[in-house]
């Protein structure tokens, strides 16, 4: 076996992650745990100034209900995004995140956030719930946060440590296993209660950019399946597996489109300048009562647009040339005004992209786009597990006592059906549209919850030493694969013996677009191609133990790939298990093409244990009429 | 390429344990060639572009060179980033050139305190109000559904 130190920290919490949700949990349970004598350890594979979603930056925070305002409440954020998810939504935890999540904003105004200010100095919003921020170093203030909270109370923090398996004491997760992506060091955690906050999953399926793009996912590439294999493999309850998110961006760059629809009320047009939200609007009448509602459902949009594509009568385009000109017309009788309000908007609209996919704005400038001129074309990009968005894959989890219904609660609030196992952000499932803010907002929410969970159950679980070492051998057998069989091929990548992590991520996201409804599939497929898709990923399963690592980037790589090809198998079985099609602009099912509420309105949950899948319906119950 | 070390800028970062890019690359990406002093992305097909590396290089030593698979040769964005601001110089494959300024906080790197400032509201640890709420939500109660 290669030569690994074995580094053993035992802490009373393990926060894995470091992202939006990971760096609230911080922030909040370490005053909670320090009052209550315990310790935290935060484990990030990255650096937590800029991992996660938010690295790059965000131009907007996509979640505000403004109650204070009076304008809103939590009840009418539920119902937002219960019609959003086409009635398949946890209204409990939705509340939940709804009624914490302001004060989130409030704290990162606070530490530093610049949030656009009208001249009364009220919030500018974007949209009923989203408000425009100049975002470039949104992650680095919450993340310092964090950091400050987590040293002022004596707890730690690890960089670059990739988590891979969970440790367990029967059903009670135990702690996390992983290895430093910097030096021969294996770690194991020793925890009593864990939170799964390590993101969603990105390159499942394979991506329109297939060169030197193949990087320039929406969401980032890093994000590639750690929380759901995670609590997966502890034994948690997944849900709404099958819902993924395909967002409609500006085409390539996937640069946002959220101010261009919502604030610069841009439209969209096809080849012919036809507007597919106006001439496809009969085409809602067959989505029942979620085609009524406004906002239109996201993936209800993107399948009209989606139509107008099958029908030839792309490329779709944002006609940003129009909105601009509408907006700067009211001020066409004041020429110095116009020209003041023509530049502010040039800057905006370039800041939108500069503070959170600057590829776009490279992209315009190397095809010469001035939005105030020329329209840019959009698409619907390949499909994402992000349960924070529209998307809502995620594990079952544990609502809070004063909101859920008995089904959905046992004892405390993100934590899964494996006890001690919380989950925040894009690894708990069924509360979509909590975005950035909601995730750190739910991060906290979990980070006091465990605390709790703690203080109850105040005993260090068991770790089995053989265990560990059996883990330890398994994680590092590709590293010890590529040493014993390297020297039989001139070329490291070309060997009878063992694949490399790209090339078995190809494997999967061919199987994966072509069986199961991804870009070049239209977005659609049936139960035949699902159980095709099953039949090779039998295959691939059985060669992610010929997956060989050169050095430790590589065996990162290697069960990142690991960790999607079970993103993918639970999205498969899922969407095999729901025989309708209910969110048709995220996945079409030819062979039963049409929502069925009386059969369908309900979770799909899943559970895999001992190498055998379990799926079931769970009922929907509301809470907000 | 996307990011890519200009060989003439890069010092390796003076030969320290770890380089500035390799040091917040949220994909692992940068690495340093300890014999020629020079960082260098190591899958630029795995790069987000996010531009992290190019923010916090002290040489100004990374560049992006978008991807070539759908981008037109000849554009560039490049970043200044200050304690407040950050200044964009976006060069069009045209020539032309526009420039940007937009802040990126308001308060001093660092100083950012947990509470907020709103301090500790909630001291019981079986409420369901977080430590600085309802305080920090600027309400006097936590909604809730009224069971």
């Amino acid at each position: 076996m290669a030569n690994f130190e074995t580094v053993e920290v035992t802490t009373d919490i393990l926060i894995c992650g470091g992202g939006m949700a990971a760096c609230g949990a911080a922030t909040e349970a370490s005053y909670w745990a320090a009052k209550n004598g315990l310790k935290i350890t935060v484990v990030d594979k990255a650096a937590m100034d800029r991992s996660g979603a938010v690295a790059m930056g965000l131009s907007a925070i996509n979640q505000y209900v403004d109650i204070n305002s009076g304008n809103n409440t939590c009840e009418d954020y539920v119902r937002y995004v219960r019609n959003d998810l086409m009635g398949i939504t946890r209204e409990d935890l939705v509340y939940d995140i709804a009624r914490h999540v302001d004060s989130s904003v409030h704290l990162f105004e606070k530490w530093g956030l610049p949030i656009w200010l009208d001249a009364e100095g009220k919030y500018v919003h974007e949209g009923r719930w989203q408000l425009m921020i100049n975002g470039e170093s949104y992650k680095v203030i919450v993340a310092e946060a964090a950091k400050n909270a987590l040293t002022k109370y004596g707890h730690q923090y690890f960089e670059r440590v990739f988590i891979t398996t969970p440790l367990m004491d029967g059903d009670r997760v135990a702690g996390a296993v992983g290895f430093s992506t910097r030096e021969n060091k294996f770690y194991v955690f020793k925890a009593k209660a864990v939170l799964a906050a390590m993101g969603g999953a990105v390159h499942v399926f394979k991506p329109r950019s297939t060169g030197e793009g193949l990087g320039r996912a929406w969401y980032p590439p890093w994000n590639s399946g750690s929380s759901l294999y995670f609590t997966l493999i502890a034994g948690a309850e997944q849900t709404c597996q099958e819902v993924r998110f395909i967002p409609v961006r500006f085409k390539d760059g996937y640069g946002p489109v959220g101010a261009w629809f919502l604030l610069f009320k841009s439209r969209a047009t096809n080849a012919f300048g036809g507007e597919y939200m106006v001439e496809r609007k009969d085409e809602l009448g067959k989505w029942g009562s979620y085609g009524k509602v406004k906002p239109i459902p996201a993936n209800l949009r993107n399948y009209l647009g989606m139509l107008d594509e099958f029908e030839g009568k792309g490329p779709i385009f944002m006609r940003t040339e129009e909105a601009i000109q509408n907006i700067a017309n009211a001020l066409k009788d004041d020429p110095k005004a116009y020209k003041k309000k023509m530049k502010e908007l040039e800057a905006e609209a370039w800041e939108d992209f500069l503070d959170m996919t600057i590829s776009q704005a490279i992209l315009w400038a190397g095809t010469n786009v001035q939005p105030e001129e020329k329209a840019s074309e959009i698409a619907a990009a390949e499909p994402y597990f992000i349960g924070s968005h529209s998307g809502a894959s995620g594990a079952w989890v544990s609502g809070p006592k004063d909101l859920a219904p008995k089904e959905y609660f046992w004892g405390y609030e993100y934590m899964s059906t494996v006890k001690g196992l919380f989950c925040a952000g894009d690894a708990s499932g069924a509360s979509s549209h909590k975005f950035s803010s909601g995730s750190h907002a739910e991060g906290r929410a979990a980070g006091k919850s465990m605390v709790r969970f703690v203080v109850e159950n105040n005993t260090q679980p068991n770790v089995d030493a053989a265990n560990v070492e059996a883990l330890k051998k398994e994680i590092l057998k590709p590293m010890d694969l590529f040493v014993e069989f390297g020297g039989k091929s001139s070329d490291p990548n070309i060997n009878p013996e063992f694949m490399k992590p790209k090339m078995f991520m190809f494997r999967l996201q061919k199987i994966m677009d072509e069986y199961a409804a991804g870009v070049t599939s239209g977005f659609k497929t049936n139960k035949s191609k699902l159980e095709r898709a099953l039949e090779l990923l039998v295959w691939l399963k059985e060669d992610s133990a010929k997956l060989a690592a050169e050095d430790l980037h590589e065996l990162m790589r290697c069960h990142e790939n690991i960790q999607r090809m079970y993103q993918a198998e639970v999205h498969v079985r899922t969407i095999l298990f729901r025989e309708e099609t209910r969110w048709p602009g995220y996945y079409f099912r030819n062979d039963f093409p049409a929502l069925d509420e009386a059969n369908w309105k309900v979770f799909v949950n899943a559970t895999y244990k001992n190498g055998a899948w379990e799926m079931k319906k769970v009922p929907v119950i509301s809470i907000v009429d | 390429m996307p990011s890519y070390v200009i060989l003439e800028k890069c010092d390796g970062c003076k030969g320290q344990d770890k380089t500035a890019c390799m040091y917040i690359c949220p994909n692992d990406l940068m690495v340093l060639d300890k014999e020629k002093m020079k960082a260098w992305n190591r899958a630029p097909e795995m790069c987000w572009e996010c531009y992290n590396c190019v923010k916090i290089c002290p040489q100004q030593a990374i560049d992006v060179r978008g991807y070539a698979d759908f981008v037109p040769m000849g554009a560039s964005c490049v970043p200044l980033r200050g304690s407040e601001d950050i200044m964009w110089t976006v060069k069009f494959r045209s020539g032309q050139v526009k420039r940007f300024k937009f802040p990126i906080r308001k308060t001093q790197e660092g100083t950012a305190v947990p509470d907020g400032g709103y301090g500790e509201v909630t001291t019981d640890l079986a409420s369901q109000c977080l430590y600085n709420e309802p305080a920090a939500l600027k309400l006097d109660a936590l909604p809730t559904t009224k069971k």
